[in-house]
């Protein structure tokens, strides 16, 4: 009779492969990494390029020139280049993040050789025609005012500018900004960060000898380099504000609350990790548990510690019932107390440390995913013992240090606390 | 190409495995034959916070969540008007834990009131996180009305209020569990690095025990062609004017879909689509436009959706927009056109095979349309549709006297309108 009370044996996650890329360089200097799979007819190749030269005056600069890559250069106009990368089935993205600027190509093999040339046009000729910054200016503005009526983008816009002032990881767009580009800003600004010098080429997919070629044909040459400085930020670790948006129409309310921590060059990050997943980091954490399975405040909670280059901060997010906002925010203090006042048990532990395991199989699900581990330890300084010595805490940390690590990050006199809503 | 095996177990339920040795995770994914098109018009919503209750707890097993984090596993569903779909991704060797959670609540759920009255709560802060408390978030609330009459269709997933919500019983929930969630309305796929052999032992271990129920036999009051042209103007605080057009098309098993997905594409995927270019950029009136279909499996919608340029009025960008419509009623596409947004789904259908859990979910659903191998024939039914394809089937669609338009006005430029426009 099979017994459906009894769980089935299970095995921790024993062996987890990262898959190494092969470093290359182009014949001016850029290195290329590539991880390498035989499995679909495709690639993905990342043009990454350092954040320089920031301007606080000019806030949207390094925004609006990654934006606007593809709207035109010396040869073709944004049309046409829309209009060959979509004929060759490739794509074509664009991404800004808060340290590196990223030009990204997914294409099948077979149209690799057609889509190169266009993608190198771009990134070395683009000239950002005054009648398509004009358009952009006018459908971001657009954008901005509906994002504004948003409490949940309310509340990540001050929370950054209450941790990060006006640096780019966290200055407040604003419309102004928008009314202020010049065309003249964004082609020295791409002058100054789209070069060799300041990009890694990151490939996923099947890459092989003949395909580097290309990329090599392509980009080794022909394409000026430049001066420029990477950009360095320096933040007090003490700060505190708080901030209250009052919305009188709000049916819920925005939470924001945190404060600067640890980015992955420290050695606690590791622990850190789990201390934020036991608190708000999946599924079954803390806050979750109460505060929406058990309370039923909102439809979820959860809690995060981003790493930047110049630094790292722990945050706790959610949308909360208006009625419920202060009520809900106290649960969350008392989470945090409970962290640091008692020891995690070890059955608790125990699911946390497999669920991590797990996770972090699960995330590598891909070539592409592997591409992005390396990216997470490259672009920190670190090398793959990072994951070794990550995968040996999330086996063996106790629950004491958990605490200690509580007590010492998790300080709540000295979190940001941003509502935007009601309270 | 995905590569699947299938077979049937005593009860019913039909069972495909898709064998993939490159991963060393498992996943376990789960239709039921049920969407939000199968409740009752007086309370809406229910198939969606029942899907939510499946994660309260089974008949032998108090919680569902702790003891798959344990594997190191995870989990997550949705809902859709059609269909509601439940997947597991956890690590291969533990795969039996997803049999045994996965089969213990088909067997029977442990209906706690506590566990309803806490749903009821979330599901309630889901209306408003993603409805009500976003500017625009309401539109799919006010546009399937607009639509449909008659179809259940008519209401969106979340519900038409949230009082369908608030009000739901124990009783309700139970009844609807006995109807929908047996073997014979569901759709198992196991997908990642496992043997066929090894999951059919499994599935008969855990899943044929599990009494087969009644076969749910849906009757749902198909719409009525629509031959008037339906207009609403709502104001809301939003800082622009929006314009929504919903045309109907036929259901997704029609041969005509494919031409239908392409149609859409060119007229909005991407920065070489026509919409994009013509009315985004070359004539300035919007700052957001798009076209797309519903996909869904009756009849379904074809919408043209946008945000105003502030100053434009909404009489010359719907104009611009009919203009576009127009030219693509009589003018055949070009073939280089034709085949862009050909090559772009042929790009589409190889990433998508990219990742474990969409192949897995893939397999469910065109089981459901009737064979999961229409999902490795789709490349070819893309490239069998031709340019006088595209021009018949948008003559067929875009009619101004079966079109549903939706005003969505900024409070300045609604008050501004003559009384006479107003039909809200």
């Amino acid at each position: 009779m099979l017994n459906r009370t009894q769980a089935p044996d299970f095995k921790q996650v024993s062996i987890i492969n990262f898959i190494h890329p092969k470093q290359s360089i182009l014949d001016n200097g850029t290195p290329v990494f590539t991880v390498y799979s035989g499995e679909q007819d495709l690639v993905r190749i990342e043009f990454i390029f350092d954040n320089v030269n920031w301007n606080r005056e000019k806030p949207l600069q390094a925004i609006a020139v990654n934006a606007l890559l593809n709207n035109g250069t010396g040869k073709l106009s944004a049309k046409e280049i829309a209009e060959q990368i979509d004929f060759y089935g490739a794509f074509f993205q664009t991404e800004y993040g808060q340290d590196h600027s990223t030009v990204t190509l997914y294409t099948l093999n077979k149209h690799l050789a057609s889509v190169l040339p266009i993608f190198k046009d771009v990134l070395s000729d683009s000239q950002f025609p005054q009648k398509e910054l004009d358009i952009y200016i006018q459908n971001q503005k657009q954008k901005l005012q509906v994002n504004l009526q948003k409490n949940d983008i309310l509340s990540r816009k001050e929370f950054s500018h209450a941790l990060f002032g006006d640096t780019a990881y966290g200055v407040d767009i604003q419309l102004k900004h928008y009314d202020a580009l010049k065309r003249d800003d964004l082609i020295d600004y791409f002058k100054a960060a789209y070069t060799p010098n300041n990009c890694t080429i990151v490939v996923a997919g099947k890459f092989d000898d003949q395909s580097f070629s290309l990329l090599n044909e392509e980009f080794g040459k022909d394409w000026e380099k430049s001066d420029s400085v990477k950009n360095n930020f320096i933040f007090d670790l003490a700060k505190k504000s708080d901030v209250y948006k009052e919305k009188p129409e709000s049916l819920q309310s925005a939470i924001r609350i945190g404060q600067l921590a640890i980015n992955r060059k420290h050695e606690d990050f590791a622990g850190l990790q789990i201390l934020n997943c036991v608190l708000g980091g999946y599924f079954g954490s803390r806050l979750m548990n109460n505060i929406r399975e058990d309370k039923g405040y909102t439809y979820g909670i959860g809690s995060g510690i981003v790493s930047l280059k110049n630094a790292g901060y722990f945050f706790v997010a959610t949308e909360v019932g208006a009625d419920v906002c202060s009520a809900a925010l106290r649960e969350i203090y008392k989470e945090i107390d409970l962290l640091k006042n008692e020891l995690v048990e070890d059955e608790e532990l125990g699911l946390v440390r497999n669920y991590m395991l797990g996770s972090m199989l699960g995330s590598l699900e891909n070539v592409f995913s592997h591409a992005d581990k390396f990216k997470n330890i490259y672009f920190s300084g670190l090398d793959y013992s990072y994951y070794e010595n990550y995968i040996n805490k999330v086996k063996t940390i106790t629950a004491k240090e958990i605490k200690d690590l509580a007590n010492k990050y998790l300080t709540t006199e000295t979190f940001t606390e941003v509502v935007v809503g009601k309270k | 190409m995905v590569d699947f095996n299938r077979f049937t177990l005593a009860n019913g339920l039909k069972v495909l495995v898709h064998e993939d040795a490159t991963t060393p995770m498992a996943v376990l994914n789960i239709l039921y034959d049920v969407g939000a098109r199968d409740e009752d018009p007086e309370k809406t919503g229910f198939a969606h916070l029942f899907e939510h209750l499946m994660f309260g707890g089974s008949v032998n097993i108090p919680n569902y969540d702790e003891p798959l984090q344990r594997v190191g596993g995870e989990n997550n569903a949705f809902t859709s008007n059609d269909i509601t779909n439940y997947y597991i991704t956890l690590p291969a060797e533990n795969i039996e834990t997803a049999f045994w959670l996965e089969s213990d609540r088909m067997l029977n759920l442990a209906f706690s009131e506590k566990s309803l009255e806490t749903q009821i709560n979330v599901v309630s802060e889901e209306f408003k996180q993603r409805y009500l408390n976003q500017p625009y978030g309401d539109i799919w609330l006010k546009l399937r009305p607009l639509a449909y009459k008659k179809h259940s269709y008519r209401w969106a997933t979340i519900g038409k209020e949230l009082s369908h919500i608030e009000d739901a019983k124990i009783t309700d929930v139970k009844a609807f569990f006995q109807k929908h969630y047996n073997p014979q309305n569901a759709i198992l796929v196991i997908g990642g690095n496992v043997k066929t052999e090894d999951v059919k032992k499994l599935a008969e271990k855990w899943f044929e025990p599990i009494p087969s129920g009644e076969k749910y036999n849906r009757n749902i009051p198909q719409e009525d062609k629509q031959i008037e042209a339906r207009f609403e103007t709502v104001k809301a605080n939003v800082p622009l004017n929006a314009i929504y057009i919903a045309f109907k098309t036929p259901g997704r098993l029609s041969d005509d879909y494919y031409a239908y997905d392409l149609l859409s594409d060119i007229l909005s995927g991407g920065k070489s689509s026509r919409l994009h270019n013509s009315l985004l950029k070359e004539q300035q009136l919007f700052s957001d436009i798009n076209a797309y279909i519903s996909s869904s499996l009756d009849p379904g919608l074809f919408i043209v959706e946008g945000k105003l340029i502030e100053g434009v009025s909404i009489e010359r960008a719907e104009a611009a927009i009919w203009e576009e419509l127009e030219k693509i009623k009589t003018e055949l596409v070009a073939a280089n056109e034709l085949t862009k947004v050909k090559n772009k789904v042929e790009s589409v259908l190889v990433f998508s095979e990219m990742s474990l859990l969409d192949k897995a979910m893939n397999l469910a659903y065109y089981e459901l349309l009737g064979d999961a191998d229409i999902l490795n024939k789709e490349a070819a039914q893309y490239l069998k549709v031709e340019a006088e394809d595209i021009k018949r089937i948008s003559g067929e669609t875009f009619d101004k006297n079966s079109a549903s338009t939706l005003y969505y006005l900024t409070e300045e430029t609604f008050v501004s309108l003559p009384a006479t426009n107003i039909n809200a």
